[in-house]
């Protein structure tokens, strides 16, 4: 296995992007990532577009090739890569393992989402549940997660005042971030008193619908060293899949798929979490940060809440979560979610974050997740020679 | 859903036909190929106990669009007598009547009954039960 | 001995009062509880139907019957709310409860008396030899048009009955059926409410084949109103039943127990014998039960039926009737009502 760096990225403003066609988000997105990583066209060899479900959102498959026709990019090896909302993330893995295994060279790693284009987005979103066993039953999305809440509730204690902080500190960030959909500050009253979507969580505990795209390029370290590129290494990616019904997993309170990435992600670096300076969180819900900061070792089962509140999780706290604003408030157009976590590690260990920058962090992880943790992919960047 | 698909999935709706595997006993709920304890594939079908209890559980302000008629609605994951779990709704529950730990039983409702021109589906829900 | 080897039946758990339909049209709400007898009705929710009725009676009748539901060879549902236009209900029913695949199956419809025929098949059947247990069910979720009388008591339960030869809890002495071609009360294909004729449902239409039925299986038996511990006559307000049953010779503590359509209105094919399942509830050995229905268009069936020791042995397997009337209520508001019955336009999805 090569060594893989991250040599550059590119990203649409993320929103109701109603002038904008899914084909073109994803072009806008693969020509900025190559002009920042000053990469010809001509040298891309392949890439891995994460997206979700442009069947049912636009009507839309064979997508790899429209995509890559679209970004100029026509004759590319491209293959689209779903696994619901961690799409973005499997996406990025299966281009990091093509550079490593030493088949390519230039990989560029793709996702995408276009929900806002006339489709019922709970519907479409719904089918990364068990449509036979949970979604027939009228479960959605928000009301996995609310039952995940519940059970952390019940089990720990954790309060909906807990899940607001989350929501309130990945808007304060958010408010700092360009690319994010709602760039405001929120107070935790706006999170307890918004319109209830699924007991206990309200609309302020979602992320939104969001179009938008986000790519990235990796090639092997050696050859960012002759481009010249400061060396983002990818030093660990893991990788897991868990049942995607809930109520086949037993422990209600929990999402064990996270710690099964994670821990992979660990041990392929050869670190712990305490090495990790920052992390990009996968907060489809509060709930959801709360669970996967716990899962991830950041603290203990059921302090996950307790951190949020108290300011841990926060740009300037111990374990900062989510400087970009989040899922929640930068937005989750699913496809492209992993890509753009990753994107926000290399502004962020590049120096390159503007009003959000976090003081020189050395290793970033983005952890993006499919549906109510059926699946997860966990990766670690670090800066350095 | 179309009728073949719902036609397939009858005996689980109806019924709640689980599949035990005859070589570690594990019960699966729908029925499976192979076995996710022990890899066997031999199976019998055992139908599952109806009572059970509530062990998380939510209310759906915003349902999908077949659903909209019944909102606000409870749904629950509940743990039968025997163990095994399901996800379905708790009917004619107002939210507050639902707890962790709240006594169901499995009724036969109709689950969802758009489009107008398909076929009614029907299957499980969940009641709690009088105490 | 040829008789009822199980009994079920279901009351769904919505009501609206006289009240909340009578504000909503301007009406003069305590002159219907009077004229009517009845302060309210059962309203199915949003997902229950004739055949999840039918399910919810079948599987208590199939336990109180304390038989292997493959054993069953018949189910009849008689309804004048089947939920399809085209497909039956049966089919479902027997999915449902584990009956079948080698069992017949057939839809009944006759307005309100459809269920006492899918009782009168089922019972033929055993009695024949055919089979060793047959289901009859009448079960329905009528609808009055919004503002016409019948909106305050057309409702929504429904009885089932195992019939059989062995495990009988009562059995079935004589079976007599009055018939005749007399318009009361219609729907044509494609229309969404009932008609009915006025005045002309009462004495042409239901009186006189409650009374020609009832009076004609008390002369065939050779029984008088005396020996009977319970009477049941369809209930299609709360005032008809006790009129008939008086004419008929019957004491009102006869008719007490199978009166349900004060707290329940009028379940159509579910009525008389969800009237019948309620003095199955309380009956002891021995005593003498009369039954007949009525469908509008129109007909009556009449049995009588005596409980046998095994009754008592059964009773406390399922809820009661009037537990079921009582337990648990949710009132609905008319928007909420109309709602849950489908009559408010809705987009489709």
């Amino acid at each position: 296995m090569r060594d893989v760096a991250v040599i550059g990225y590119g990203m649409t403003k993320f929103g109701e992007l109603w002038q904008t066609p899914l084909r073109d988000l994803f072009a806008e997105a693969a020509v900025a990532c190559l002009a920042d990583a000053g990469v010809e066209r001509g040298r891309l060899q392949s890439a891995y577009i994460g997206c979700m479900s442009s069947g049912l959102f636009n009507g839309q498959e064979h997508l790899a090739s429209i995509l890559c026709d679209y970004a100029g990019l026509a004759g590319l090896a491209a293959t689209r890569v779903e696994s619901a909302c961690a799409s973005g993330g499997a996406a990025f893995r299966a281009a990091y393992l093509e550079v490593a295994s030493g088949a390519s060279d230039f990989v560029l790693a793709g996702g995408v989402e276009k929900m806002n284009d006339g489709a019922d987005a709970t519907y479409c979103l719904s089918t990364a549940a068990d449509q036979e066993y949970e979604v027939y039953h009228g479960i959605t999305f928000p009301g996995l997660y609310a039952m995940i809440a519940h059970a952390h509730m019940h089990r720990y204690g954790t309060t909906p005042a807990q899940l607001a902080a989350v929501a309130v500190k990945n808007h304060r960030n958010g408010a700092l971030n360009p690319y994010a959909q709602f760039p405001v500050e929120i107070t935790p009253e706006t999170v307890l008193k918004a319109v209830r979507v699924a007991e206990p969580l309200g609309l302020f505990d979602c992320s939104p619908v969001t179009d938008g795209a986000a790519c990235v390029l990796l090639c092997p370290v050696d050859v960012a060293r002759e481009l010249g590129k400061p060396v983002i290494r990818v030093i660990g990616s893991g990788h897991a899949t868990d049942a995607i019904a809930l109520h086949d997993r037993p422990d209600l309170a929990a999402i064990p798929v996270v710690g099964l990435a994670a821990r992979r992600a660990y041990a392929q670096a050869g670190i712990t979490v305490a090495d990790v300076d920052f992390c990009e969180v996968h907060d489809c819900f509060t709930i959801a940060e709360i669970v996967c900061t716990e899962e991830l070792g950041l603290f203990e089962r059921g302090r996950g809440g307790p951190a949020a509140l108290d300011g841990l999780t926060a740009r300037d706290g111990k374990h900062p979560v989510n400087a970009s604003g989040g899922l929640k408030c930068k937005g989750h157009p699913v496809g492209a979610t992993g890509v753009a976590q990753i994107a926000e590690l290399v502004m962020q260990l590049s120096g390159r974050a503007g009003a959000r920058q976090l003081k020189s962090p050395r290793i970033g992880l983005a952890q993006n997740m499919g549906g109510s943790g059926g699946s997860c992919t966990v990766h670690i960047l670090e800066v350095g020679s | 859903m179309i009728s073949p698909r719902y036609h397939r999935e009858i005996p689980q709706r109806y019924r709640l036909e689980a599949g035990r595997c005859e070589d570690c006993g594990e019960i699966h709920f729908p029925p499976r190929f192979v076995c996710r304890k022990c890899g066997g594939k031999r199976f019998a079908i055992e139908v599952l106990p109806r009572r059970g209890k509530v062990l998380t559980h939510t209310t759906i302000w915003i349902p999908p669009a077949p659903f909209e008629i019944q909102k606000p609605y409870v749904v629950a994951i509940v743990e039968l007598e025997n163990g095994v779990r399901l996800t379905c709704m708790v009917a004619e529950a107002p939210p507050d009547e639902v707890r962790i730990g709240t006594p169901v039983e499995l009724i036969f409702r109709r689950l969802q009954a758009q489009p107008v021109w398909e076929v009614l589906q029907y299957g499980y829900k969940a009641r709690v039960l009088a105490g | 001995m040829y008789g009822i080897a199980g009994y079920g039946a279901y009351v769904p758990r919505y009501r609206i009062q006289v009240e909340t339909i009578a504000e909503q049209w301007g009406a003069d709400a305590a002159a219907y509880r009077t004229g009517l007898l009845l302060s309210e009705k059962t309203v199915p929710g949003p997902d229950e139907d004739t055949i999840t009725i039918s399910v919810a009676a079948g599987r208590d009748a199939i336990a109180r019957a304390g038989i292997d539901p493959r054993e069953i060879g018949a189910c009849y549902i008689g309804s004048e709310s089947h939920p399809y236009a085209v497909k039956p209900s049966g089919t479902v029913v027997i999915d449902a409860l584990g009956i079948g695949p080698d069992c017949h199956v057939a839809d009944f419809e006759f307005a309100c008396k459809a269920g006492t025929e899918a009782m009168y098949v089922a019972y033929s059947h055993v009695k024949a030899g055919e089979m060793k247990y047959a289901l009859g069910v009448g079960a329905d979720t009528s609808q009055g048009a919004p503002g016409d009388a019948l909106e305050y008591t057309a409702s929504a339960g429904g009885a089932a009955y195992v019939m059989g030869g062995d495990n009988v809890v009562a059995e079935i002495l004589h079976t007599y059926s009055y018939t005749s071609d007399t318009p009361d009360f219609w729907r044509r294909e494609g229309e969404h409410y009932p008609r009915h004729a006025g005045r002309f449902t009462g004495d042409p239409a239901y009186f006189h084949h409650v009374l020609s039925s009832a009076q004609g299986i008390l002369e065939r038996s050779g029984l008088k109103p005396a020996d009977f511990r319970h009477a049941v006559f369809h209930m299609p307000n709360g005032k008809f039943p006790l009129r008939a049953g008086k004419l008929c010779g019957f004491k009102p503590e006869q008719l007490e127990q199978g009166w349900v359509v004060n707290l329940m209105g009028n379940t159509y094919s579910g009525s008389s014998p969800t009237g019948l399942a309620s003095c199955l509830d309380v009956a002891v050995p021995g005593d003498l039960i009369l039954v007949t229905s009525f469908g509008s268009g129109a007909g009556s069936d009449s049995f009588v039926l005596r409980a046998t020791d095994r009754l008592p042995t059964v009773q406390k397997l399922a809820p009661s009737v009037r537990d079921q009337l009582v337990d648990r209520r949710i009132n609905l508001t008319y928007g909420k009502y109309v709602a849950y019955r489908g009559k408010i336009r809705m987009n489709e999805s």
